[in-house]
């Protein structure tokens, strides 16, 4: 097998030049790669796109590399938890493509799949069908919406192998597997690398095929947004 | 007048045995907690699982299993986690029977905004337009009016579209009623001390009253 291994994030990142157009997984703050933000914040470098469902919160997440400015234009598909992001937002410093989350998904499976557009019904008849082709199918409409692709994709998963073969855990899933499969190159983090051999065959969530780094992750956070208890 | 409490507990009583199930942020998540427990229903959460239980207790608190509201969650027994793309491929595909989300404005063509006011509130959309385009029955959790009376169940909507003619009942603090296929609110109930005159006071857009209109029952 291919090993895939690299030092840790800041080799990882070493070669994101600036105005790259980047995918960075996560569902929230659940899933996010933690490692990898570090280190491109600690880069500097600048005028990136950056396709995330979310953009962290304030203080976390994204929402580090908007507070510095690194961040050209986000596209992405909910941004409520950050006030930043909002502010930034509303006064025009920051380029914002707002799109349905679905279709965010499944413009990034596209991408990975080599499928260049596809059709959905999601915003039909709202702003996000602006400039888009419609086509009736069956009697309902549905918008033509292209594949999304990065220069790099960056995915945090629970577990890979030195070959990039990766396993996630929970609702952290969520973007990761299309993400990483839509990248130039894709930069996994992982919170446990095994050697090949360890992972089942069977439960393989992201085969190695789509990823060419991988690093043993450290010092996870994992910031919870909204703990919720019952008491049981 | 209902409250948020008394709105869920409304909604939970059209849920059904077997259905699966997607429950919105706010109001719609409570909704949860009121489906009556001898029923057999699946939670879907959009951020990819099937199976969404109860909120967990202090030390059962895990980052890696939250909902669509990024509140801590526990999983059911028989639960499936998948990706994004598989989740919204299972709402699109219409395979989520019953839809509850809130609203900002409701037309009575059944048009929904739910999801920005320019120039103050852009947070984004979610997952509200696919599920608005996919989902086989729409329910909606929303106040009657805004805070300074103005109705929200209107003739058009005012505020940036989420989905067009996709909702089929709504739920407010005042009311209950049905969006009809051919167009209009028709009332099927009353909160608890609102008269029919203070809901036709309250509904700019078409209303349909046609007999006497019983009061919710809890």
């Amino acid at each position: 097998m291919i090993n895939k291994v690299v030092k840790d994030a800041e080799d990882a990142v070493k070669d994101i030049p600036h105005n790259a157009v980047l995918m960075l997984g996560g569902f929230g703050l659940s899933g996010i790669p933690e490692n990898c933000i570090s280190a491109i914040l600690k880069k500097g470098v600048k005028g990136l796109t950056c396709i995330s469902n979310n953009a962290g919160v304030d203080d976390f997440g994204i929402g580090l590399l908007l507070k510095t400015r690194q961040v050209k234009k986000m596209i992405s598909s909910y941004v409520g938890e950050n006030a930043e992001f909002e502010r930034q937002l509303l006064s025009g410093e920051l380029e914002v493509e707002l799109i349905p989350q679905g279709t965010l998904a499944e413009r990034c499976r596209a991408g990975g799949a080599g499928i260049p557009a596809f059709f959905t019904p999601a915003g039909y008849g709202t702003e996000v069908a602006e400039g888009k082709e419609v086509r009736e199918f069956d009697g309902k409409k549905y918008l033509l919406e292209q594949w999304l692709r990065a220069d790099f994709s960056i995915v945090k998963a629970w577990k890979g192998d030195t070959s990039g073969n990766l396993v996630y855990r929970g609702t952290a899933r969520n973007f990761n597997p299309m993400m990483a499969a839509a990248g130039k190159i894709t930069i996994a983090e992982v919170e446990e690398l095994v050697p090949l051999g360890e992972l089942d065959p069977n439960n393989i969530h992201t085969p190695g095929i789509y990823v060419q780094r991988i690093f043993q992750g450290k010092n996870y956070e994992k910031r919870i947004e909204q703990k919720t208890t019952s008491k049981g | 007048m209902l409250d948020k409490i008394g709105i869920a507990k409304r909604i939970a009583q059209e849920v059904r045995d077997g259905m699966y199930i997607n429950l919105g942020i706010g109001i719609p998540t409570l909704v949860a907690n009121y489906i009556p427990k001898n029923l057999n229903v699946v939670l879907q959460s959009e951020n990819g699982l099937l199976g969404i239980g109860p909120f967990p207790t202090e030390d059962k608190v895990d980052p890696d299993f939250i909902n669509a509201g990024k509140q801590t969650i526990t999983m059911m027994p028989g639960s499936a986690l998948f990706n994004s793309a598989e989740s919204f491929g299972m709402i699109r595909g219409g395979h989520v029977d019953l839809t509850i989300l809130g609203a900002m404005e409701v037309s009575e063509n059944g048009d929904i905004a739910n999801w920005k006011v320019p120039g103050k509130m852009v947070k984004g959309m979610g997952g509200a337009m696919d599920l608005v385009a996919s989902a086989k029955h729409i329910i909606v959790a929303m106040q009657h009016c805004s805070k300074d009376g103005a109705s929200k169940l209107l003739k058009n909507c005012s505020l940036p579209i989420t989905g067009l003619k996709c909702v089929k009942k709504i739920v407010t603090d005042m009311a209950v009623l049905d969006v009809l296929p051919q167009g209009g609110f028709k009332l099927l109930e009353r909160a608890p001390g609102i008269t029919v005159e203070q809901i036709k006071q309250a509904t700019e857009g078409k209303l349909i009253v046609e007999g006497e209109i019983p009061e919710i029952k809890f």
